[in-house]
């Protein structure tokens, strides 16, 4: 069997429940007649898709794109950095984790309305601060439990090469905190959107997606606003798709031991 | 006190100790809860000797290999590698290490973990990949050098370890139960390639194992241990001709060899079992 043919049959089952669940959706709507402003029909949304999307989602879409991945560059730096020093340093572990589960209990998107007085609703900061903040607890942990939950003989295994914390760190810590690091990027790509288009909702300018979203609903066009709901969900896949790709081709052994086992 | 020396004159008797241990002492704890791991070890290897650490478990054979190799400290007495302090050996990378488990990085390649220790001391590409190379070929792995450890068997993924170990050409390897995971069949034929790596290499092995027949068959000196504390009861000298090969297995002074571990592990068994007996009756009186 080649690898393509096997990746298909991995596929297949839930692009099979997508397309039933699509079709399920478009019959009972047509056969209950269900009211468009309660649940709109696919072909009815899709319709909304392609004629807003010259005016008003392609740029939408392009701004909350740009909040999401550029919270989501640096939530995954200062995560990253702060496992780094977590695991490196006792004294950083004392100090920074406390601190980092403190603030993963707050509810980030609370201070959505504070960070939008900062710096006005036509900035894309606030929305890149909110999904920063959202993004680095995740990285954070995962980086440091990657590069902690180390085979301790392996350790053992250094020490006896006389090996230095750096190289330590390069050849053993480093490589086995990576697919850890990639989990942590699969569920950051989701946090990014949910985060951005949750943070327009407190302002935002007129054709982001959170802001459409709610000004569409508030005057009742159901299909505007699922058209734009259906974009932001496309753009959460399309950032997870691309993390798992982006996995695949850093850590190929990973994937390949997993079919395996 | 025993008798520490070999007693037929071998040629390594006339060689520099490899391994002096004098007066080791190992407790793990302190207070009540303080158990004596090791208690007064003394032992000499000698340049090319194979010594076998062979005992109940806790009786502290792990214990002592991790002292040799300062991967432990002691609590008491001294270890020298080499003439030197075991910590200043291991600083100067005076042994190569095997694991019971092989300890292999899933995310390198078996040329590459070989390599692994290479690359730590600063060896250059040219010679690392030559050095791999070669190693493949005494473990007798040719043509896996691009595969991952995953895609081994157990002993091919042990016969890796055995060859990293060697890659950086170490007088002293010490192995810790390396086969002990392998089924009876590929045991034996491990121990059958070690004994021509040994031959080929020259490499002075302390090797501790559970396996009576494993030790008297590739050992020069067999030192039997007993639990609580860990002692050196006896040592036995293995006087069976080199090479070792399929047929010292058939060869009657092998079964007395055999025989004479066994027997020497089964009279300090007793003693342990009645101690053990003792301190659970001391225990369940809240007398402890």
């Amino acid at each position: 069997m080649t690898a393509g043919a096997g990746r298909f049959g991995e596929w297949l089952p839930s692009a099979a429940v997508f397309v039933l669940v699509i079709g399920a959706w478009e019959g009972l709507s047509r056969l209950l007649n269900v009211q468009s402003f309660l649940l709109p029909r696919p072909t009815l949304i899709a319709g909304q898709l392609i004629e807003l999307w010259p005016t008003t989602l392609a740029r939408g879409i392009a701004f909350t794109a740009s909040e999401a991945i550029g919270g989501l560059l640096a939530g995954l730096v200062t995560g990253t950095l702060a496992g780094l020093a977590t695991a490196r340093w006792q004294t950083a572990r004392e100090t920074l984790l406390p601190v980092g589960i403190a603030a993963s209990t707050v509810p980030i998107i609370a201070f959505a309305p504070i960070t939008i007085n900062w710096f006005g609703p036509e900035s894309a900061l606030p929305r890149v601060i909110i999904v920063a903040a959202m993004v680095f607890f995740p990285v954070m942990v995962n980086t440091i439990r990657g590069l902690t939950q180390v085979d301790p003989a392996a350790l053992e295994l250094m020490a006896s090469y006389a090996a230095s914390e750096t190289a330590t760190l390069r050849k053993v810590r480093i490589p086995n905190a990576l697919p850890y690091w990639f989990t942590a990027l699969r569920i950051a790509t989701t946090l990014s959107v949910i985060g951005a288009v949750v943070g327009e909702f407190f302002g935002g300018p007129l054709y982001s997606l959170g802001i459409y979203i709610t000004n569409q609903t508030s005057i009742s066009d159901y299909p505007k606003a699922w058209a734009a709901i259906v974009l932001a969900c496309a753009l959460g896949i399309a950032f997870y798709v691309l993390a798992v790709a982006a996995e695949r081709l850093v850590l190929p052994w990973n994937a390949a031991r997993e079919t395996v086992r | 006190m025993t008798d520490l020396q070999p007693r037929s004159a071998s040629p390594a008797a006339a060689s520099r100790a490899v391994v002096e241990a004098a007066g080791v002492t190992k407790i793990f704890g302190s207070g009540d809860a303080a158990v004596a791991a090791l208690e007064t070890i003394d032992l000499s290897i000698r340049e090319g000797e194979f010594v076998s650490l062979i005992g109940p478990s806790g009786c502290g054979k792990s214990t002592l290999l991790r002292l040799i190799g300062d991967l432990t400290a002691p609590s008491a007495g001294d270890v020298r590698v080499n003439g030197k302090p075991a910590r200043q050996a291991r600083l100067d990378r005076d042994y190569g290490m095997v694991f019971q488990a092989p300890v292999l990085m899933d995310w390198r390649s078996v040329a590459r973990n070989i390599e692994l220790p290479l690359e730590i001391m600063g060896f250059s590409r040219e010679e690392r990949t030559r050095r791999s190379a070669e190693l493949l070929r005494l473990v007798e792995l040719e043509g896996f050098e691009a595969r991952h450890p995953w895609q081994l068997s157990g002993g091919m993924q042990q016969r890796v370890a055995i060859a990293r170990a060697l890659a950086f050409d170490p007088k002293l390897l010490l192995m810790d139960e390396p086969f002990g995971a392998l089924d009876e069949m590929t045991r034996e034929r491990m121990n059958l390639e070690l004994m021509k790596i040994w031959g080929r290499t020259g490499t002075t092995i302390v090797f501790v194992t559970h396996s009576i027949p494993e030790a008297v068959f590739l050992s020069t000196r067999v030192a039997v241990m007993s639990a609580r504390p860990g002692r050196i009861t006896k040592i036995v000298d293995v006087d069976l001709a080199q090479p070792r090969t399929v047929d010292t297995r058939e060869d009657r002074r092998y079964f007395e060899l055999v025989t004479e571990v066994r027997e020497t592990l089964r009279r300090h068994e007793p003693q342990g079992a009645i101690e053990e007996v003792e301190a659970d009756r001391i225990r369940a009186e809240g007398l402890g």
